[in-house]
């Protein structure tokens, strides 16, 4: 290895935002997800067709194309009255990404829970929310965590596209230090290299979260 | 309507620099899927190797391509290899120094090892009867690979397959950032010229057409190629 030249920690500290921006994304996502699948599955047709077809766009279109809408966008429609940062940006352009994909793994895993359980816990007396959050929502996240867990792993690349905008993540940083030190490959090897823990970091945690989501469930 | 006209005389005025930028990102599909492919078939067999060392090489290659993010394998083909003298001194040079087969060699990497995976799947799930028939028959391993289990593990992967061509699709947006002139690169340089973003939303609509096409063309392929599966009618 050829040395980072001291540009370590700033590497470091932009691993640091690629993760706050990831976990800011995921978080508007799995809302945007559960919503848009609650909206897929509703029984109207004037909240399920306009949804459904927003969410399919938002698949058809570069994850990058959509941040620069997001980006550009905002100041054009709101005037001066709010700009998004990078950040935000980044946030809310990935968050809805995310939750366009999330929401058809949200809506398979409500689909797959049996019936007969959200119907054995009305016989049982508990109130539509109860059965909601106590039955079906509880056992659809057991089906949906592989799928969100794909999810998040392409979420975790996807945050690179945000350096675009000037934000100061990993391969922000990893720009600056090659400008400076005119010895680009170390740092983006490094870049890559944060990028690869993370994805690797997530897989046991993951596996933690299928665990404790399917511990009432016989194996 | 008045955003609908500006976007249609948007798309009049710049008719000739969209058509180039549409060219430069169907070529760049094309040609990675293409190379991607072709490169996909030996990692595919590789990951299903008896051999572990054969196996763990493949399993590494997709792991690490996969994992990373191609903005970053972009970056460090394009601007990381020309730090290095022995490079701009190799025959290399003339190929690393242009940005399109930069842009050319990191999607083709990226397409083998995300195929490699979907293919891997597809030829596990042939199932074994047909495999045995086809040994039972005398056909030779290569053969037997050539006729029976690639032609399946296609067709089995060919859904997948089309969501990866989508996939690739969208990549390609990326290599705007490599300088390239593609749908995106066209539509970002008329944004700064312009201060307005009329022309993302045509380049949406660009590559929102092109997803439709990926996919009607995939679904056509999947009954062609799965024909014989289908009950007689």
């Amino acid at each position: 290895m050829i040395g980072l030249e001291g540009f370590g920690p700033q590497l470091l500290a932009g691993a640091a935002v690629t993760l706050e921006l990831a976990f800011a994304a995921v978080t508007l996502g799995l809302i945007t997800g559960l919503l848009g699948a609650s909206a897929k599955l509703a029984d109207l047709a004037w909240v399920r067709s306009p949804i459904s077809i927003l969410l399919n766009l938002l698949r058809g279109i570069p994850e990058f194309l959509i941040l620069l809408i997001v980006y550009f966008g905002a100041s054009e429609l709101l005037g001066d009255a709010w700009s998004p940062g990078p950040f935000a940006a980044g946030a809310i352009a990935l968050g809805a990404v995310f939750g366009a994909y999330s929401s058809e793994t949200f809506r398979g895993a409500f689909m797959a829970v049996p019936p007969g359980q959200m119907e054995a816990a009305r016989a049982f007396g508990m109130s539509r929310t109860q059965v909601i959050f106590r039955i079906h929502l509880p056992q659809a996240w057991r089906f949906a965590l592989p799928g969100l867990a794909n999810l998040w792993q392409g979420l975790l690349k996807d945050t690179s596209l945000v350096s675009v905008l000037g934000l100061e993540e990993t391969l922000r940083k990893a720009n600056i230090a090659a400008e400076v030190t005119k010895h680009p490959f170390p740092f983006y090897l490094a870049a890559l290299a944060i990028y690869l823990a993370f994805i690797t970091v997530s897989n046991p945690a993951f596996a933690w979260l299928e665990r404790r989501a399917s511990r009432g469930s016989r194996k | 309507m008045s955003f609908l006209s500006d976007l249609v005389a948007l798309v009049v005025d710049n008719q000739s620099a969209f058509l180039r930028g549409l060219r430069i990102t169907i070529e760049l599909l094309l040609y990675s899927s293409a190379i991607g492919v072709a490169l996909a078939v030996p990692l595919a067999l590789a990951r299903v190797s008896a051999n572990s060392w054969i196996r763990n090489g493949a399993y590494g290659y997709t792991y690490l391509f996969r994992g990373t993010p191609l903005l970053t394998q972009l970056f460090l083909i394009y601007y990381g290899l020309a730090q290095f003298e022995w490079v701009r001194d190799s025959f290399l040079w003339p190929i690393l120094r242009d940005p399109w087969p930069c842009a050319l060699i990191a999607l083709s990497i990226n397409m083998s090892a995300y195929v490699a995976e979907v293919l891997r799947g597809g030829i596990v799930g042939v199932p074994s009867g047909e495999r045995e028939a086809a040994v039972a028959m005398g056909m030779s391993p290569a053969l037997l690979h050539r006729r029976i289990i690639l032609p399946r593990a296609f067709g089995i992967a060919l859904p997948a397959l089309g969501n990866e061509m989508v996939v690739q699709m969208k990549s390609t947006a990326l290599v705007s950032t490599i300088t390239l002139l593609d749908v995106t690169g066209v539509a970002r340089r008329i944004v700064t010229r312009t201060y307005s973003t009329d022309a993302l939303f045509v380049a949406g609509a660009i590559y929102i057409s092109m997803t439709y096409a990926i996919s009607c063309g995939f679904r056509f392929a999947e009954r062609r190629m799965n024909r014989h599966l289908r009950p007689p009618t």
